[in-house]
Parts: structure tokens; C-alpha cells; sequence
């Protein structure tokens, strides 16, 4: 056997296939090396977003520089004029009211209907499931036109509590979805043992089922947040005037001035209006990512 | 012993109070609370979701000023239009090539990421979902931004490379392509995401066991990734296709439909003749056109949940 | 067929050493087991004899051939693993005949092999069948069907039987002993059981802390441990490892466990005692070694009759195994059902100390 062995060590790695080592080397390389040209295309525009928000108006103007590089000095006066001379702050202040009041109405909606759904069987529970899974699949742009004479008629046309309405319709279905995943994965001793220990249903929602599934409700939360928040066709179709309209429409219709285009303190809005869904993201990562694929992998 | 010969009376006790009595342990039932606990969402969905949806077959068969109804003339009026016509063809190739990318490089990046040591991984994957975390009519603002007729960055590289700049927004075709681009590079982010939690749930001995019977790398992946995998790629293309298909965001913004009509798709032409018009009845019609490729697409998606469900429970 | 080596084979995760210069000549068509705790090594050990972890250091030889650098599909071995790992998608047959298509083999040719395998193996009714309707025992079956159709150098076993309940592991542990001696292929299997160890293997490979304690026959290990490890680890209820002083008593050898107990060492061992007089010394004896007194005709050998006041008795219907202290140690003995007393009272026993095994405490090696 020694014989046999003695001879073939180091020759084989040199001559014949490369060494295992190596191979998984060349990948890791070639894998760096597509993610980041993928990184450079997604990142792209939100950096030349927070370019030109740096820059002088002059300067964005200004032809003959290199866009993609702040060349005349970073300056903030896009920003002051944002906050000053536009109604910024007032899409700003429409946006979170509505935003918050709707998160709060979703998530007692949704709550209250995932732990019946999820852990209660009544008559009719699963087809009610089933039918919250595909109410989610309607687009608000087949509804926004019903919805408009709807809205009309309630007289909260070109208000922002109108939005605060019809919001729903986009975060429920799914934040349901979502939290009945979560509470179904509750095992049932669970009940049981508080049963015993003399809790009603209340109690153990909100003692037991609540802070149990936590990590559900905070991706629910998240996602409703960041719907609303970024909510475009049922402002466009229901608010016109500028006390009452929210930063997505708000940003990109009405600080245009007489067609000059500003585009320095459009980008300076664009970025603080979606600083807070992309801040929650950078602190609540995991949460985010679990809301997108709860749907999905909960099944 | 007082007590006890009350209690030995049951009818006296119970016969004033049968009534209430039946009324309350019927509401204590676990099935009756449980009914009231979804009566929100019932009302919810019911009143701004089935109700529009019906609402909205029943305008779209009203004369513009809704006094009439006019049945299906204005459905005959829209097939009978040209700009109709492109509206269907051009919301089909969007939905269709968009989605066809935005699958093929979630896949690609997935895979990429899933290649990293564990430990990177989270970084890589956190910068690459950026695009879907910006509100989308912000990022289309940027997007605008850079197709800019006279200022555009993008222009700027290519005549760096000493190419022609490109009429981004005002050219039809290359209107078209950059609709589809800002479709892909907003939508691709959430394919990354769920192919990456698709493929780690693949167990990695499956692999191991692939390796020892001899497989290279794509024969691993063809006879082992792809099939395990079938179900939630069909799911995230069935659900992208519905969302994409009934986009708004991005035609508007950046071409309000034009030039020419050729970037229109159901939504931004809904907009334009219902609200913009005021012609509610016929904006009501062109949406209601996109109700069978939902219906179709959603059927598919349930059979496929449901599918999944069976095989992960 | 083949043999296997391992030389002087390192691997390290980082700075972190889980397996240290193993050294191992396997001949051909041999059953080798490699067992012991949970971290180990066992597993590394047999993942890198695969291909599916790198060697950090030494080499590997498969039939006289250096493997290190060849990946798992070029070694020529097949392998069963403790989750099956078998392609959902795939039939039991497409299951079994994967490999073979992989690698173009003729298609009745795969046929034969799969067709000769399930019936080794018994599973010829569930060639059409998917892995979610199949038994974990059915499973592990055709995870070595598998195997078999490749007629590889080497059958390499993960802890194949840890997943199934203990009865199905009882079954599963004959019919791989029966596939062995009917498809003679040499096998390293790994498990954490040291019973299986004990039946299935000709020669058992006993690790700890990515070293190998000891190498031998079951026999071997069962009845002269070199290590305080293997002692204690082999055999089941454990040894008994009582702390003791070794005395002399005039040209005699005694070993003492507690004031007043102590066992006199047999002539044939006391030469080899000799140096570990006035020692601590740790005597290890294994419960079926302490049984009831046989009466004066009974009685052979070395041995030594002591009374113990009894712990807690489990009868387990074919012996009672009684559970007494010695200056605190709990010990445990083996007794008839009929002689056992009940729990706190007093009975006599015997030590066998023809079977005794004297430990240095501080470099746990059996003396």
C-alpha cells in the first residue's frame, strides 16, 4: 500500500483537475463580481437622486460637469427651499396622519380577523381566507373609478380622511395574511394551558397570542406602513388641492412651477419623502424581509 | 342550608332569565366571537372592495353623464379604437417582458448571494433590495431624472463612450424600454428576496447527495433547484404579472400614457378618459378589461398556495 | 472494492481544530464504525473521506489513489445519510438510478441494477413510489438502494438509524449487517450508538475531541479498554468507575474504595500494578460483573463476596439492576430477579474481579 501511495501526491494537484480549493475560489470571485454590477444598477439612481440634491441649482443646470459628481461643493439649499418655499411640509404632515391613522385601523382589522381565521374554526372560515387572499390580488386601479363616485357621494372628495378610507382596501388583505400565518404557527397547548390557568378569548389574544407572535405584527406593521406611505393612484385620483395632499402625488406634481422643472429640490423631496420607509428598513430589516415572504413560504 | 334549598329550585331561578340567558352563552360561543372578531374586515372588504367591483360593472354600463344605461356600448366603443387596441398590446408586453426579467435576474442575484459565505450575505442582500423599499413614485422621479431630454446622466456616459444620446422619453420605442426598465429595476428586488428564501430551504443534503451521484453544477441546478423551487417561481410570476399588468405609478410619471399613446397601459388610460375626461363610466369599462387576466392569473396563484401549502405542512 | 487510508489528516474551521491527525488503514470489504459523543469528529472524519468538506491537512487514499483533490462524484463512493436526503420530485427508481443516468450508463444496465438492489433490499412494490409516501424505514432503504446500484469502493454511512424509533432501528441494524455480507463492499459507518458500533462492525474506531481514542475489535474494546474514555463509553449500562486507592497488603495488591470496602487484586494483574502503588486510581468494573453470590460452588476465579445496602432497583424482567453507593459513588450491579433485594435493604454481593480495570486518574489511561 505504501508503495502504491508514495508516488501520487503532489503530481496529480499540479497536472490533473484543479484542486477543489481553487474551483471555489474562481466562483466566490465571479460571484462578487456580477453582485456588484447588479448593486450598481439598483443603487444608481437613489445615488444620483442624493447627488442632485446636494447640488446648487446653478450647478444642476450647468452642463458641462460630470453629473454623477458634486462639483461645485455640496450645498443644503435645495432642502431649505424645499422646506420653505414649497408645501412640502404640509404633503409631509397630510402623509403621516393618514399614515398612521391607517396603520392603526389595519391592525385592529387585521388582528382581530388573523387570530379568528387562524386559530377558530367557524362556518365558512376557510372560504372567508381564500377570499381575503384574492381581494388582495384586485389592483386599486380597477377600483379607483368605483371608488371615486364612492367617495364622492360620502363627501370626502379631496380630503385627506378620504385616504384614511380607502387605504384599507391596500394593507388588510395581506397584513391578514400575513398574521395568519404567524398565528397558526402557535401550537395549541398553548390554548390549552391557558384555558386551564382561566383566560377567555380576549385574554389570551392579548396576553398570550399577541406578544407570542410579535414578529408578525411588526412585519404587518411595517408593511401597512410602508403602503400607505408610498401610496400613489388613490390620492392622484381623489385630492387636488395642495392642503390636502400627500407626499407621492404631492413630490411629483406640484413643485413644478410654471414648467420650470426644479430638479434639485425635486430630488431633495423625492429623498426625504421616502426617508422613513427606507429608515425602517435600515433598523427593522429582518422584520421587512419577513412580511414580503410571509405570504409565500407560509403557504 | 338556606342557600342549597334555592339551588334545589332551578325553575325559579332560570325562568325570568331564559331568554337573555340563551342570548348570552349564544354570543360566548367560540364560533360567534369568532364571527364578530372578522366582522371589520368583512365590512372592509365588503364595502371597498366587492361593492366597487360590482359598482363598477354597473357604471361602466351608464352614458357619460350616468343618466342612461347604455349596456355594452361603451365596451363596443372601446374594442372598436385604435388607441384601445395599443393599450391591450402594450400593457401584454410590459406585464410579459418585465416580469420575464425582473424573474430571470431575482433568480441570477439569488443564486449570486446564496454563493456568498453565510456571514456576508445579509449586507449584499440589504443593498440590493433598496429599489423596492423607495416609494415608487419617488424612485420613478429619479428614473425621470436621469431620462431628462436635456440633462440626462445617463446621456452623459453614453456620449462619454462616444455614443448618440438617446431620446429616453420622447422616442416611443426606447418610451417603452424605459418604462419596462424602471419596472424591472423597481420589481426584481422582490423576486431576489423570495427566490433566496426558496433556495435555502432546499435541505443541503439533496446537493450533497447530488455531488456524490455525480451532478455538476447545472445539473444541480436543473435536476434539483428548478424542481424544488417550481411552485414559488410560478406563484412570484402569477402574483408579478397581476401587479405589473395593472401598473400606474410609472406610465404616468414619466410619460403620462404618451408619445403618441404608445406607453399606455389600462391604468394611465382609465385615469385619462374616467377621471381626467370625466367620462367615469367609460374609465370603469377600459379597467373592467383587465378583470380576466386577474381572474385567470388568481385562479392559478391559488392552486399553486395551495399546492405549496400541502407540501411544506 | 477497495481500501481505504487516512494519513495523518487534519481539518481545522478557522483556528478551531475538530479532528487532529487521524490515522486509519481500512482493508478491503471491511465494516468499519467510527463512534463516539457529538462533536467528535466522527462525522467531519467521514464528510471528508466523501469529498464534501476539504482536508485541511494529510491525505486520503481510496485504492491506493490520493483523493484529496478529487471532488465527491470522481471518488467512486456512495453514501447514506442520516436525513435520506432523497429527491422529492423523484420516483424510488429515479431516485436510485440517478447516478447511473449521470454518469451514461446504458439504460437496462440501470434497469438491472436498480431492479438487483430492490431486491437485495426489498422494496421491488415501491419502485414507483415518491419519498412522501414512503415509512422512515422505507426511506432508509432505498437511500441504500441508492447506494448499491453504484457498486462503489466505498459505503460511507452517516448515522443512518438515528432518525427511526428504536424498534425500526433494531430491525434496520440486521438488515444492513445482512446487505454487507451479501454485497461485499468496504463500509465506514458512523454513529453516536455504541451498541450499533458493537454489532455492526468488524473493527470500531472509537473517537473523542477529534482524536482516536482506540482502535479494535468490539471484543477488543468491550473487554480491555486502553482509555478511560473507551471504558466508560462501550457497554451499556456503563462501567462502574469507582475511586480507589491502590494499598499493598503484605506481598499482596488491594485495591480500596472506602473504609470498609476493598477488593484484593488478582496474581495475575498485581505485577502489572506494581507502579501505581499509594496511587489514587479510578477501578473500573462493569455491572454484570457485580452480581448476587453464587453460594461456595458458584464461586470461580477472583472474586470477592461485600454487603451493600441497596440505592434504587429497576427490574428490567431478564436481570434487576441494582443501584448502591460506595463513599458517595453511586455504582451499579447486576443481579438475578429472585435474589435482588428491594430498595434499602441489604444485600450481598460479588465482585468479578477477574474483569477488573485499574485507571490513572490524571492521564486516564487504563493501567
Amino acid at each position: 500500500m505504501t508503495a502504491a501511495t508514495a508516488t501520487t501526491p503532489l503530481t496529480r494537484g499540479v497536472f490533473g483537475r484543479a484542486s477543489l480549493k481553487r474551483n471555489r475560489r474562481w466562483a466566490l470571485i465571479a460571484s462578487y463580481v456580477f453582485l456588484i454590477v447588479f448593486a450598481i444598477f439598483f443603487l444608481l439612481p437613489p445615488y444620483y437622486m442624493i447627488i442632485t440634491a446636494l447640488k446648487s441649482d446653478a450647478e444642476v443646470a450647468h452642463m458641462a460637469h460630470n453629473p454623477w459628481i458634486i462639483a461645485e461643493g455640496i450645498t443644503f439649499e435645495q432642502f431649505k427651499l424645499l422646506f420653505t418655499q414649497s408645501d412640502f411640509l404640509i404633503f409631509f404632515k397630510n402623509t403621516a396622519i393618514v399614515t398612521v391613522c391607517t396603520v392603526v385601523i389595519t391592525m385592529c382589522i387585521s388582528v382581530l380577523a388573523a387570530f379568528s381565521l387562524g386559530r377558530m374554526k367557524f362556518w365558512g372560515s376557510g372560504i372567508l381566507a381564500t377570499g381575503i387572499f384574492l381581494t388582495y390580488l384586485v389592483p386599486d386601479t380597477l377600483l379607483f373609478i368605483p371608488l371615486f363616485q364612492i367617495v364622492k357621494s360620502l363627501g370626502l372628495l379631496n380630503s385627506y380622511w378620504g385616504m384614511v378610507l380607502v387605504y384599507p382596501t391596500l394593507t388588510v388583505p395581506f397584513c391578514t395574511w400575513i398574521m395568519i400565518g404567524y398565528f397558526q404557527s402557535i401550537p395549541k397547548e398553548l390554548d390549552e394551558a391557558a384555558l386551564i390557568d382561566g383566560a377567555g378569548q380576549m385574554q389570551m389574544l392579548f396576553k398570550i397570542f399577541i406578544p407570542v407572535a410579535l414578529p408578525g405584527i411588526i412585519a404587518a406593521t411595517i408593511f401597512s406602513f410602508t403602503v400607505s406611505w408610498a401610496a400613489f393612484v388613490y390620492p392622484m385620483t381623489f385630492l387636488y388641492s395642495a392642503d390636502q395632499q400627500v407626499l407621492t402625488v404631492g413630490t411629483v406634481t406640484s413643485l413644478i412651477k410654471a414648467d420650470v422643472y426644479k430638479w434639485g429640490m425635486l430630488m431633495a423631496g423625492a429623498l426625504v419623502a421616502a426617508a422613513p420607509p427606507l429608515i425602517i428598513y435600515a433598523f427593522l430589516m429582518d422584520y421587512y424581509i419577513a412580511g414580503l415572504t410571509a405570504g409565500a413560504t407560509k403557504g | 342550608m338556606a342557600d342549597t334549598l334555592h339551588s334545589w329550585n332551578p325553575t325559579v331561578a332560570t325562568t325570568a332569565a331564559r331568554p337573555a340567558s340563551k342570548l348570552l352563552k349564544f354570543l360566548r360561543r367560540r364560533s360567534a366571537i369568532a364571527f364578530v372578531m372578522c366582522l371589520p374586515l368583512m365590512t372592509v372588504i365588503g364595502g371597498l372592495v366587492i361593492y366597487p367591483a360590482f359598482y363598477s360593472i354597473y357604471l361602466s354600463m351608464l352614458n357619460k353623464s350616468q343618466t342612461r344605461f347604455i349596456g355594452l356600448s361603451n365596451f363596443t366603443y372601446l374594442l372598436s379604437r385604435d388607441v384601445f387596441w395599443m393599450v391591450v398590446e402594450q400593457s401584454a408586453i410590459f406585464a410579459l417582458t418585465a416580469v420575464f426579467f425582473k424573474a430571470l435576474i431575482g433568480l441570477v442575484t439569488a443564486h449570486l448571494i446564496n454563493n456568498l459565505p453565510v456571514k456576508g450575505q445579509r449586507k449584499w442582500r440589504g443593498m440590493l433590495l433598496v429599489p423596492w423599499v423607495i416609494p415608487l413614485a419617488l424612485s420613478t422621479l429619479g428614473w425621470w431624472w436621469m431620462f431628462d431630454p436635456t440633462h440626462s446622466a445617463l446621456n452623459w456616459i453614453i456620449n462619454l463612450f462616444g455614443g448618440n444620446e438617446i431620446a429616453w422619453l420622447s422616442n416611443p420605442y426606447w418610451a417603452r424600454f424605459s418604462v419596462i426598465l424602471v419596472n424591472v429595476w423597481y420589481g426584481a428586488p422582490f423576486f431576489l428576496i423570495m427566490y433566496l428564501a426558496a433556495l435555502k430551504s432546499v435541505p443541503e443534503q439533496l446537493y450533497e447527495a447530488a455531488a456524490i451521484d455525480g451532478a455538476s453544477a447545472w445539473q444541480k441546478f436543473v435536476h434539483i433547484t428548478l424542481p424544488m423551487m417550481r411552485n414559488i417561481i410560478a406563484i412570484t410570476i402569477l402574483f408579478s404579472l397581476i401587479v405589473t399588468f395593472a401598473n400606474f405609478d410609472i406610465v404616468q410619471i414619466m410619460t403620462a400614457g404618451g408619445p403618441r399613446n404608445m406607453t399606455h397601459v389600462f391604468a394611465t388610460y382609465s385615469f385619462l378618459t374616467g377621471i381626467r375626461s370625466g367620462d367615469l363610466p367609460l374609465g370603469s369599462a377600459v379597467s373592467l378589461f383587465m378583470l380576466p387576466i386577474l381572474a385567470v392569473s388568481a385562479i392559478f396563484i391559488l392552486r399553486g398556495v395551495r399546492k405549496r401549502g400541502r407540501e411544506i405542512g | 472494492m477497495a481500501e481505504v487510508a487516512l494519513r495523518n489528516v487534519v481539518k481545522k474551521y478557522d483556528d478551531v481544530v475538530a479532528v487532529s491527525s487521524i490515522n486509519l488503514d481500512i482493508p478491503n470489504n471491511e465494516f468499519l464504525v467510527l463512534v463516539g459523543p457529538s462533536g467528535c469528529g466522527k462525522s467531519t472524519t467521514l464528510r471528508m473521506i466523501a469529498g464534501l468538506e476539504e482536508i485541511t491537512a494529510g491525505e486520503i487514499v481510496i485504492g491506493g489513489e490520493v483523493v484529496n483533490d478529487l471532488p465527491p462524484k470522481d471518488r467512486d463512493i456512495a453514501m447514506v445519510f442520516q436525513n435520506y436526503a432523497l429527491y422529492p420530485h423523484m420516483t424510488v427508481a429515479e431516485n436510485m438510478s440517478f447516478g447511473l443516468k449521470l454518469r451514461k450508463f446504458a439504460k437496462d444496465e440501470i434497469k438491472a441494477r436498480v431492479d438487483n438492489a430492490a431486491k437485495i433490499l426489498d422494496i421491488t412494490e415501491l419502485l414507483t413510489r415518491r419519498p412522501k409516501q414512503l415509512s422512515g424505514g422505507q426511506r432508509q432503504r432505498v437511500a441504500m438502494g441508492r447506494a448499491i446500484v453504484r457498486n462503489p469502493k466505498v459505503f460511507l454511512f452517516d448515522e443512518p438509524l438515528s432518525n427511526l424509533d428504536a424498534k425500526l432501528r433494531v430491525q434496520m441494524r440486521t438488515e444492513i449487517k445482512r446487505v454487507h455480507q451479501k454485497v461485499k463492499t468496504t463500509t465506514i459507518y458512523v454513529t453516536h450508538d455504541q451498541v450499533e458500533a458493537m454489532t455492526l462492525a468488524d473493527r470500531i474506531v472509537v473517537m473523542n475531541g477529534g482524536k482516536i481514542e482506540q482502535i479494535g475489535s468490539p471484543n477488543d474494546l468491550y473487554h480491555h479498554p486502553k482509555t478511560r474514555f473507551v471504558a466508560g463509553f462501550i457497554g451499556s449500562p456503563a462501567m462502574n468507575l469507582i475511586p480507589a486507592k491502590l494499598e499493598t497488603n503484605g506481598s499482596s495488591l488491594k485495591v480500596r474504595l472506602s473504609d470498609n470496602l476493598s477488593f484484593p487484586v488478582p496474581e495475575n494483574r498485581a505485577a502489572r500494578y506494581r507502579g501505581a502503588i499509594g496511587k489514587d486510581v479510578l477501578l473500573g468494573l462493569r455491572p454484570e460483573h457485580i452480581t448476587e453470590t453464587r453460594g461456595a460452588n458458584g464461586a470461580s476465579g477472583n472474586s470477592h463476596e461485600f454487603p451493600a445496602t441497596l440505592d434504587v432497583v429497576e427490574p428490567m424482567g431478564m436481570e434487576t439492576m441494582v443501584f448502591f453507593k460506595v463513599d458517595g459513588v453511586e455504582v451499579c450491579g447486576r443481579v438475578e430477579p429472585t435474589a435482588a433485594k428491594g430498595s434499602g435493604e441489604t444485600m450481598l454481593l460479588r465482585a468479578n474481579l477477574d474483569h477488573m480495570h485499574l485507571i490513572d486518574p490524571n492521564t486516564n489511561r487504563v493501567l
